[in-house]
């Protein structure tokens, strides 16, 4: 099996080293001057796509990404690890926090049907919603298979078995293709973009589009109420002995 | 070149620690009083009995790298400079020596015992007594550890002026003490610049009060300076005001793939050419360290190939996209001229991170393999790596020794080291005076940052003209008449 086109996704989001805070209208966090990076789990979409195409399974590798003008340099960076053109579509800024998982699905499914890929790798989840819908969305809509949590992926002819990440341990799978996956952290080690790939990848193609182009509405359908920071951990009480720990157990109706 | 895979050998650490007084078996120890039950009673009285250890000392007793070893049976840890300065009239008084300790990170054995010297230590004066958010400054007292400091300030948006990767250890006074260097000296300066006031004890017990916040004050000499890297040898600090730089917002780092010392050297002034004001770091190191690093530490190298050299460069801006802008114009530069044959830019805080980490790691995961010789020179930039070139000639008939170079090229500061399976006096014999000479004979510095300590203090002439020692021994006598204060460190015992 070879010459497999494959869509991957990518996100930009604020860079998970980074402290959260949340901004005063409580109605999101800051993210003006906040480092932004790649979506950890979709540089593993994105490395698998890569190592893929090196064993020759994989043709073409074209990476979308739907967020601000902000997002091209995380297509860049994709573009920069190995994949060979980008597509941007374009939100205005501000409102790429009201992009929700839905819009973003159907996006994906656009691009589908314009781009005919015969694999579409998404990131398990992004870490600022934490979601992990647009996957299983995109899916339904294609009516695709859906391999999620994939930890690990291996292509045979025309389907691929994939190792998914489950509660109970692991699950093997196996999908027949066009199929949509989605990246765990454990499928592989995401590369680092090496500099002369950086410079190449300036040359390379990054077509610019939009919802309305698309013919998406994008409109959210969930209203963030409220946004605030986890409540300050008490502080424990010491006791001397276990009779006053079985009476403050009992003061404090435990017991 | 030496195949790195057979040197790589771990060894126990037990095997490599010796006693300071051995290492040099012509040192004597000095003419102090003995410790007896009254002096420790006394200090219990003066610090409390929490303030006073007698059993369980080899942490307070041997340094960091296992190197040296004192036999204190007393550790004292007052919480108030009151307190330092009740401790050290007793000492005085009694001609009892000792040892002031922070974080005990220190290279050069300086903050050990070479015998039975009490150990002051400074662990308990960890208060951060103010910061303020306008001026930027922070009054702290010396015990604080650097990496608490750095998240306090962080609180407010600012940052330590130095770094060093000791800083989950190290303790503010100690770096004070020592004048510790670090990774940012090339963006931020030297320490001294950023200190405006300081407290020391004197060795009589005296309080010398400079503490000030006052970014500019020329009212008479600055003798606050004197104390700092006097190495505890003068008096002890107890409290520090320093001038903090605003923390930056947007943080890169690159880093390269060379072939030759003088491709580096090309890449670093392309990259200061490029990127001015933005540089906060500029490191080297050689393939050996990168090998040791993933060997040992299993750190990965974020490049697919092994260089000979690799620079890395760190920017810290208050704007993304103009920093961006210069990093771009800084690697098509370098990739134009030839001087990197590869290289990787950190996409996120932690790929940043992890390319910092091999650098900070070097010492830790050559310290694993055996016993390490380390110098810490100042050298003109196109000798640096030279030196390690004619050491490593020097040890090839040496079983087992291998040698390697990496440093903060930004400051002309080499940090050779040479490690051997064992301590081997023969080994030393090659290296030194021969490692002394040659950075004397190109005036250079024989300890750039890490200081004399105890393994140094004889070679102080390499970089002192006579004059020079002499004065800073009557210095000694005007601050410490009875010599009590860290002895057999810094000044010359026996040259």
């Amino acid at each position: 099996m070879s010459g497999l086109r494959v869509l991957v996704g990518c996100k930009r989001v604020i860079d998970y080293a980074v402290k959260i805070r949340v901004r005063p209208d409580s109605l999101g966090v800051v993210t003006d001057g906040v480092k932004h990076s790649m979506n950890p789990f979709d540089e593993n979409a994105i490395e698998e796509a890569v190592r893929m195409k090196q064993k020759k399974v994989v043709k073409e590798i074209v990476v979308a990404s739907c967020g601000p003008s902000q997002s091209q340099e995380t297509i860049r960076t994709a573009l920069a690890m190995g994949a060979d053109r980008g597509i941007h579509v374009e939100v205005p800024a501000g409102t790429d926090a009201n992009l929700q998982p839905l819009a973003v699905a159907k996006i994906f499914s656009k691009l589908v049907e314009k781009e005919k890929p015969d694999l579409v790798i998404l990131g398990k989840q992004a870490i600022d919603d934490d979601a992990n819908q647009t996957t299983q969305l995109l899916a339904g809509m294609l009516d695709w298979p859906q391999g999620t949590m994939a930890s690990v992926v291996s292509a045979s002819d025309g389907s691929l078995t994939i190792t998914r990440e489950i509660d109970g341990g692991l699950e093997d799978i196996s999908v027949s293709l066009p199929a949509v996956i989605s990246a765990d952290l454990r499928l592989n080690e995401p590369r680092y973009a090496t500099l002369p790939n950086i410079m190449k990848a300036k040359k390379k193609k990054i077509e610019k589009m939009t919802p309305d182009k698309l013919g998406v509405d994008i409109t959210p359908r969930l209203k963030i109420l409220n946004v605030v920071d986890p409540p300050v951990r008490q502080a424990g009480d010491k006791v001397p002995d276990v009779t006053t720990l079985v009476e403050k157990l009992k003061e404090k109706g435990h017991l | 070149m030496i195949p790195v895979r057979q040197c790589l050998k771990l060894t126990p650490l037990c095997s490599q620690i010796r006693h300071g007084s051995r290492m040099f078996p012509q040192l004597k120890r000095g003419s102090f009083n003995r410790i007896t039950d009254e002096d420790v009673n006394l200090f219990a009285g003066i610090v409390g009995q929490n303030g006073i250890k007698t059993e369980e000392l080899d942490h307070y007793n041997t340094d960091w790298l296992n190197t040296v070893s004192g036999f204190t049976e007393l550790v004292v840890s007052p919480k108030s400079v009151e307190e330092v300065a009740a401790v050290l009239r007793h000492c005085n008084g009694r001609r009892l020596a000792v040892v002031p300790q922070g974080g005990n990170t220190g290279l050069v054995g300086g903050s050990n015992p070479v015998f039975d010297e009490i150990v002051l230590s400074l662990e308990r004066l960890n208060n951060i007594s103010h910061i303020d958010p306008y001026a930027g400054i922070v009054e702290c007292e010396a015990g604080v550890i650097l990496q608490n400091l750095s998240d306090k300030v962080g609180e407010h948006g600012y940052t330590v002026p130095l770094d060093l990767g000791a800083r989950g250890s190290c303790f503010i006074g100690g770096n004070l003490a020592t004048h510790a260097g670090g990774l940012r000296v090339v963006r931020y300066g030297q320490l001294r610049g950023s200190v405006l006031g300081m407290r020391v004890v004197l060795p009589d017990g005296q309080i010398l009060d400079g503490r000030s916040n006052m970014r500019k004050d020329n009212t008479g000499y600055d003798i606050k300076q004197l104390f700092i890297g006097s190495e505890g040898t003068l008096g002890v600090i107890t409290d520090v005001s320093l001038l903090l730089p605003q923390t930056p917002v947007s943080v890169n780092m690159a880093l390269f793939g060379c072939d030759s010392f003088d491709d580096v050297i090309k890449c670093y002034r392309l990259s200061r050419q490029c990127l001015g004001e933005i540089v906060s770091a500029c490191e080297f190191m050689d393939s050996l360290c990168m090998t040791s690093v993933n060997d040992i530490l299993g750190l990965a190298s974020p490049l697919e190939d092994s260089h000979p050299f690799y620079y890395l460069v760190e920017t810290s801006g208050m704007n993304m996209d103009h920093d961006m802008e210069k990093l771009e114009t800084c690697i098509e530069k370098v990739f134009e001229s030839g001087c990197a044959t590869d290289g990787v830019m950190a996409t996120s805080k932690d790929q940043a991170r992890h390319m910092m980490s091999l650098r900070e790691n070097i010492a830790p995961a050559l310290k694993a393999v055996g016993f390490n010789y380390k110098y810490d020179v100042s050298l003109p930039i196109q000798h640096m790596y030279s030196l390690v070139e004619k050491i490593r000639n020097k040890m090839r008939k040496t079983e087992g020794a291998f040698s390697v170079g990496y440093g903060h090229l930004g400051d002309n500061n080499l940090h050779l080291n040479i490690i051997t399976p064992q301590y081997c006096t023969q080994a030393l014999s090659l290296i030194e005076p021969f490692v002394y000479e040659e950075v004397s004979r190109l005036k250079g510095s024989i300890s750039a940052e890490h200081g004399m300590g105890l393994k140094k203090a004889n070679y102080l002439r390499y970089s002192k003209d006579p004059s020079m020692i002499a004065m800073m021994r009557s210095l000694k006598d005007v601050f410490d008449p009875n010599g009590i204060m860290n002895p057999y460190k810094l000044l010359p015992w026996n040259d």
